[in-house]
């Protein structure tokens, strides 16, 4: 299997599928077949891929690495790890879901406008989308891998522009310019690292991997010293300015407070199909940068400005914890629990960043915050989308209405619907025996030695979470029933089997973590012997 | 006055009253005659600083007075033969009438 | 390792996997999902006979066997692997014993007491998920498993309170009993990492190398917090506030009173019997954690004064409310709640044994307490409030007979019932308890509190005057096709497991006696002596407390049973001497409407003010800086329009005007080249006279 693309495969299914769906026109019917065909495909792929991985290595696999732009330094370089192999599988499970979830979407309220979401160009979106995604996760060289990040965005950003709620444009601007000056961010300070890394002769470092170990080995920072001058910065200081670029592009992307105002309008004006893709998926691609990018990359400014990292990490977690209590519309109350739940992924990312003088076994419980982290990202994929999968099921029952306070004992005429969509709550909620429960216990097993403090402050979150959810219970499926919605659908057979494969994910995730553990075990012990803090 | 001085002024009034036709006249030819009288004036001004000047043993100012007189002759035939050609295409030799060099 | 010890989670496994089952029937399987749970939690209960029966055959640490194995590994190494397991020993097996034999009665009890349900299935569902729950509290060798089952158990509450979802207050009370069980388990949960960051462990056993066990104490011990307490401690009070929340203690005990919302064999099982007893039973379970010390320092430790404290206080302050209500299910969940926390002074006093014992009898006898009142409730027709009872004696026999044997065993009624043995170890550990005697005081008061409130409502629930025709009317509505609205027997699918439990609150009592202390040596793993001379050590205690115990029922005699209050409107005994005291006490000392003025309020405010800040503080910083995007966009077209376009169009002109003039110079007139030619050629003569060549 070593000579075979495997993974430049995976991105060009969803891309040449795309490119073909997007000729397709009016012919609908074909366009739907052929993208969920194309998902179907990714994801099979993507099983081969984990089946095919070699979990008992740490290192990276599947590698193809071939010269590009020698002049440049670029190559095209594609390689993956647990992480990213773990963030493969999301991808794929997620865009099929969510293209599932599309396909009794015409009759929505824009479908009289033209705009339905069961066009071609919207499915063709969500391909180039889902392609975008996989050349970030696979990607190792800055070059390719920038090209990708920024490719996931703009079919991100037409399909809220096109085909969002009646905020859409506002919201699709807000999040594509907000996104777009991360990125901005990031790219110059990646252009300045070039700069700083390239010599006489020999251009300069756009490949992750060698820019991981020229810093583990201090180089970095040398080079930025001797061959950036930039007004009376010392090299401290210049490296901490480039570490602040990169920061803002993935803070962005998760987002970190206070760089999130996009995000709730965003996800509450994108169709729930998109929303599930949006939160699923590319909110990971930050957690993501971080753990791949910024920490081995930039592990003495991580270490450095650790302590307020932690702080906006845990202001990201109450805050939006808190904020979400306060919100009447479903969407935008799960977008503050996404904020919320990612802000735990941070947490454990910034705690690692220290040598953990003092604590016993460091190296321990460093793995455990990265293994929690990582289970936390896709637990959270998984159970995010499923949610937004239940609104958009309410949304398309009830007309477009998702407020809080619209329904009201439900549960009496679609009790299986509630049941499900309590599971889902409740996995979000951290439940134990669903899956969201390993993650966080993970990630504050492993905090807790590190940042002492932070972990207390946090588990506040977990009280404020289990206040919302618990409303949204009270409010939507409990009390007495509202008898505007006596006829309320239950879930038809169709509905309940797309639901299924998440709600079978969050029993077999919650009860066997092995599973995901398995697989990012030896990654995780790799970083954690190879970063230097 | 000196005889050099009086040789000046007798080449300077011929060639100003050679561009003067030059300039002024319509007729082709008569303009030709009038560049024929330029030339001579400068002639007249090599022979007379030859004369008058450092080294009138050598004959460098006859010489290239002679030679000057043989690219007038060259020049003028050439200049004839360019005026028949132009009458022969515009039917005339006024100058007003010929643009055809216009930028 | 005998096959017992290794098949031990089949005991929870049994009624989980009938949840499952019962889980994807449909409505209609009633009678499936009901033989189903009653089956599983039978073969569950012979399951625990036979772990009682094994732990009965070893004596001291051979009692305790453990069985354990990995879960996931998330680090290199032994210290990367995370264990779950579950241990046999006495404590488990005790608890396995009572939750499996009081579960069972349960079950059956409901199929007559849900019978008319429409969501008879799901109910049996949710019983079963919360008895396998509850079984993987007991069993648990660590303590993440038994905070994944402890969670499971608040999960199946919540489910269960919010069982008749259609009721807002229903709803309201799940959510509030959840969400303050929560706030406990949060700092749990926070007490565990830490505990699990300390010794890298959670089992509790492990041959040695466990969290409960020797070496991992001794490091805590040493250890110190910033703030001067030993880490143990620290750790310990941490745990303690889940088993605070769970238990109902003090000041978390809000959420219990609500939750008599659910239907009552809930309340039997779930929040008298054995969910809320889990928090001691928590306590129990890490109590090497509590009660580690340095050498020589006192046995009272802090962690286990604070639990003392906290159980005494909760003891008398419960005990006071339930004074003063009238609804038949709130007044036993006030005792229940005081009762526990007379189990959190026992365990913190007297140790495991002495909180435990009052556990189980308690168990047996609230359980008994709590199916009577259902079968009064169910007899009056969904009639709750006492004041609108009365005489039932005579229209329920069976229920009443065994209703008070569970009241004398919950009054401590002497020598012939469970209560009053194990609740006088408790008084018994509290008089020679070093640091105060201010508990033992408390717990004298409590029990006279007990004695006087359960003489109360039996007074006036079985005694005197059937009151329910003053409101005639509202019964008959309630009354669903009952020609009369009598009062009657309920069926005997409810009344048989009345009679079992009651024969447990007499009998029980008997295992724990000064002079046959058969539980506290069990739980020890020692062996039982019959001595009756010790019983004369404690019997001045014996009396006093009995004495004050026959005269708490004598004054609640006195009040409620000499002269019979006549109608349902007229204002209490106790209201009529101390209207003041009695509203305070009526209305549960204010603390919900202290908490919702405070901290729900606060909850509120934080959480509008986090969407204001949102909104418009982090949303106003992103406006401004897209306004100043567009005002400077705005400068830079109007600097565009007017300077640069300006300037461009000028030069533009500038330079085809130019072109234009300079192709004048060349119209093709040779004369006209001929001028320039002459006219530079003077110009140049004239230059050049003038002496500019130098």
């Amino acid at each position: 299997m070593n000579g075979f693309p495997l993974l430049t495969l995976i991105t060009l299914v969803p891309l040449i599928a795309g490119i073909i769906v997007s000729g397709l026109g009016s012919k609908k019917r074909l366009a739907r077949n052929l993208a969920l065909f194309s998902s179907l495909l990714s994801l099979a792929l993507a099983v081969v891929l984990w089946k095919s991985f070699d979990a008992g290595s740490g290192e990276l696999q599947f590698v193809e690495k071939h010269d590009w732009i020698p002049a440049l330094g670029v190559s095209y370089f594609v390689g993956v790890d647990g992480l990213g192999l773990l963030m493969v599988l999301l991808t794929s499970i997620v865009t099929f879901l969510a293209l599932l979830a599309s396909w009794g979407r015409a009759a929505s309220p824009l479908a009289a406008a033209g705009r339905s979401p069961d066009s071609a160009l919207y499915h063709a979106l969500i391909l180039f989308l889902q392609a975008g995604l996989f050349g970030t996760f696979t990607a190792l060289n800055f070059f390719h891998w920038f090209i990708f990040w920024e490719l996931s965005l703009i079919p991100a950003f037409f399909l809220v522009r096109l085909f969002g709620g009646p905020q859409r444009a506002p919201a699709a601007t807000q999040f594509f310019v907000y996104t777009m000056v991360g990125s901005v961010a990031m790219l110059l300070a990646f252009l300045a690292i070039f700069l700083a890394t390239s010599k006489p002769g020999v251009p300069g470092v756009f490949d992750f991997i060698q820019l991981g170990k020229m810093a583990a080995r201090g180089e970095l920072n040398q080079a930025l010293v001797m061959n950036l001058g930039w007004f009376s910065l010392t090299g401290k200081q210049l490296a901490t300015v480039i570490f602040g670029g990169v920061l803002l592009g993935f803070a962005v992307k998760v987002p970190l407070m206070p760089f999130h105002t996009w995000l709730p309008a965003t996800y509450a004006e994108a169709p729930s199909p998109v929303t599930m893709l949006l939160t699923g998926v590319m909110s990971k691609m930050g957690v993501y940068g971080f753990l791949r990018i910024l920490l081995p990359i930039f592990p003495e400014q991580v270490q450095w400005l650790r302590t307020p990292l932690l702080v906006l990490a845990i202001i990201t977690i109450v805050f939006s914890a808190a904020a979400a209590f306060a919100q009447r519309d479903l969407k935008r109350i799960l977008a503050y629990s996404s904020i919320n739940h990612l802000g735990y992924c941070l947490l454990g990312v910034f705690a690692v960043a220290t040598t953990g003088d003092g604590v016993i076994a460091p190296a321990v419980q460093k793995a455990a915050a990265f293994n929690g982290v990582l289970l936390q990202m896709f637990n959270h994929g998984v159970t995010a989308a499923t949610l937004f999968l239940f609104v958009g099921f309410i949304e398309q029952r009830a007309g477009g209405l998702r407020g809080l306070n619209d329904f009201g004992g439900l549960r009496k005429v679609a009790p299986v619907f509630c049941g499900l969509m309590g599971i889902a709550l409740f996995s979000s909620l951290g439940l134990p025996g669903l899956n969201g429960f390993v993650g966080e216990f993970l990630i504050f097993k492993g905090v807790f030695p590190l940042a002492m403090c932070s972990a207390a402050i946090a588990v506040l979150g977990l009280l404020i979470t289990a206040i919302f959810i618990l409303t949204i219970l009270q409010r939507v499926f409990n009390g007495p029933l509202n008898e505007k919605w006596a006829r309320f659908p239950d879930l038809t057979p169709a509905e309940c089997v797309v639901v299924a494969l998440p709600i079978g994910l969050m029993f077999v995730l919650g009860l066997w973590p092995q599973w995901i553990l398995g697989m990012v075990n030896n990654t995780v012990g790799h970083w954690v012997a190879q970063l230097n803090f | 006055m000196s005889s050099l001085s009086s040789y000046l002024l007798l080449s300077a009034f011929l060639f100003a009253l050679g561009l003067a036709g030059a300039i002024t006249r319509r007729n082709a030819i008569i303009v030709l005659i009038g560049v024929e009288l330029m030339l001579n004036a400068a002639n007249l001004n090599f022979i007379a600083f030859w004369r008058f000047g450092d080294h009138p043993e050598a004959l460098t100012g006859i010489l290239f007075a002679i030679f000057s007189i043989g690219v007038a002759a060259a020049e003028a035939a050439v200049g004839l033969a360019l005026i028949i050609a132009i009458y022969r295409q515009y039917k005339t030799t006024n100058l007003d009438r010929i643009d055809s060099m216009k930028g | 390792m005998d096959w017992i010890v290794k098949n031990l989670w089949l005991i929870p496994a049994l009624p989980m996997l009938a949840a499952g089952i019962s889980a994807l029937t449909p409505q209609r399987g009633r009678k499936l999902s009901a033989t189903l749970a009653i089956g599983s939690m039978m073969v569950s209960f012979l399951l625990a006979l036979c772990a009682f029966a094994h732990t009965l055959g070893h004596q001291g640490e051979e009692a305790r066997q453990v069985f354990n194995f990995p879960w996931f590994e998330f680090a290199a190494g032994s210290a990367g692997v995370l264990q779950l397991g579950w241990v046999l020993d006495p404590l488990t097996a005790v608890m396995l014993v009572m939750v499996t034999f009081v579960g069972t009665l349960i079950f059956i009890y409901s199929v007559g007491y849900m019978a008319h349900d429409d969501n008879f299935t799901r109910f049996f569902t949710f019983l079963a998920l919360f008895a396998g729950a509850m079984l993987g509290v007991i069993i648990a060798n660590s303590l993440l498993l038994l905070f994944i089952c402890w969670e499971l158990v608040g999960l199946t509450s919540y489910l269960l309170i919010g069982f008749w979802y259609h009721k807002p207050s229903a709803a309201a009370a799940a959510k509030k009993a959840f969400i303050t069980t929560r706030i406990g388990d949060v700092a749990f949960l926070l007490g565990m990492v830490w505990l699990y960051s300390q010794t890298g462990t959670l089992l509790f056993y492990d041959h040695g190398a466990g969290c409960m066990e020797q070496s991992a104490l001794a490091k805590m011990v040493v250890q110190t917090t910033s703030a001067g307490m030993a880490v143990s401690t620290a750790i310990g009070l941490l745990i303690f506030c889940g088993a605070v929340g769970k238990s109902g203690q003090f000041p978390l005990h809000v959420w219990l009173p609500d939750a008599m919302e659910g239907p009552t064999p809930v309340s039997a099982l779930i929040h008298a019997a054995t969910m809320v007893a889990a928090g001691v039973f928590l306590v129990a379970r890490v109590y090497p954690l509590m009660g580690a010390r340095l050498e020589g320092a006192p046995v009272e430790t802090t962690a286990l004064q604070v639990v003392t404290w906290i159980g005494a206080i909760t003891a008398v302050f419960a005990a006071c409310i339930a004074v003063a209500q009238n609804d038949i299910k709130r007044i036993l969940a006030y005792s229940t709640v005081s009762q526990l926390g007379y189990m959190m002074m026992g365990l913190g006093m007297g140790g495991v044994a002495v909180g435990m014992f009052h556990l189980i009898t308690h168990a047996f006898f609230k359980a008994l307490l709590f199916m009577g009142a259902g079968s009064v409730i169910h007899g009056c027709h969904e009639e709750q409030d006492i004041r609108h009872m009365g005489a039932i004696r005579k229209y329920m026999p069976v229920t009443f007979l065994t209703y008070a044997a569970g009241m004398l065993a919950l009054c401590g009624f002497p020598l012939f019932f469970s209560g009053f043995w194990s609740k006088d170890e408790i008084l018994h550990a509290a008089h020679g308890w070093a640091p105060s005697q201010i508990p033992f005081y408390l717990g004298v008061i409590g029990a006279f509190l007990t004695a006087f409130y359960m003489t109360r409502q039996v007074m006036l629930v079985f005694f005197g005057k059937n009151r329910a025709a003053a409101h005639d009317s509202h019964s008959a509505a309630l009354s669903h096709g009952h020609s009369a609205a009598e009062p009657h027997e309920s069926p005997a699918v409810m009344t048989v497991p009345l009679m079992i439990l009651a024969a447990f609150a007499v009998l029980l009592g008997f295992v724990g006696t000064p002079a046959w202390p058969w539980f506290q040596n069990f739980l020890e793993g020692e062996v039982a002596t019959v001595d009756f001379a010790r019983l004369s050590e404690s019997a001045t205690l014996m009396i006093s407390s009995s004495v004050i115990v026959l005269l708490s029922i004598a004054l609640g005699w006195w009040l409620y049973g000499r002269k019979p209050r006549q109608t349902a409107a007229e204002p209490d005994v106790l209201e009529k001497a101390r209207p003041d005291l009695f509203w305070l006490l009526q209305n549960k000392f204010l603390i919900d409407e202290v908490y919702e003025a405070t901290i729900i309020r606060f909850n509120a405010w934080f959480a509008r003010t986090c969407d204001f800040l949102d909104a418009w503080v982090w949303g106003g910083v992103v406006l401004a800086v897209s306004y100043l995007t567009v005002g400077l966009g705005w400068v830079n077209n109007v600097f565009d329009q007017f300077v640069i376009n300006l300037g461009f169009d000028g030069g533009c002109s500038g330079m085809s005007a130019g072109g234009r003039l300079a192709s004048r110079l060349q119209n093709g007139q040779v004369q006209n080249y001929l001028r320039i030619i002459g006219l530079g050629f003077a110009a140049l003569v004239l230059f050049l006279i003038w002496g500019g060549g130098k």
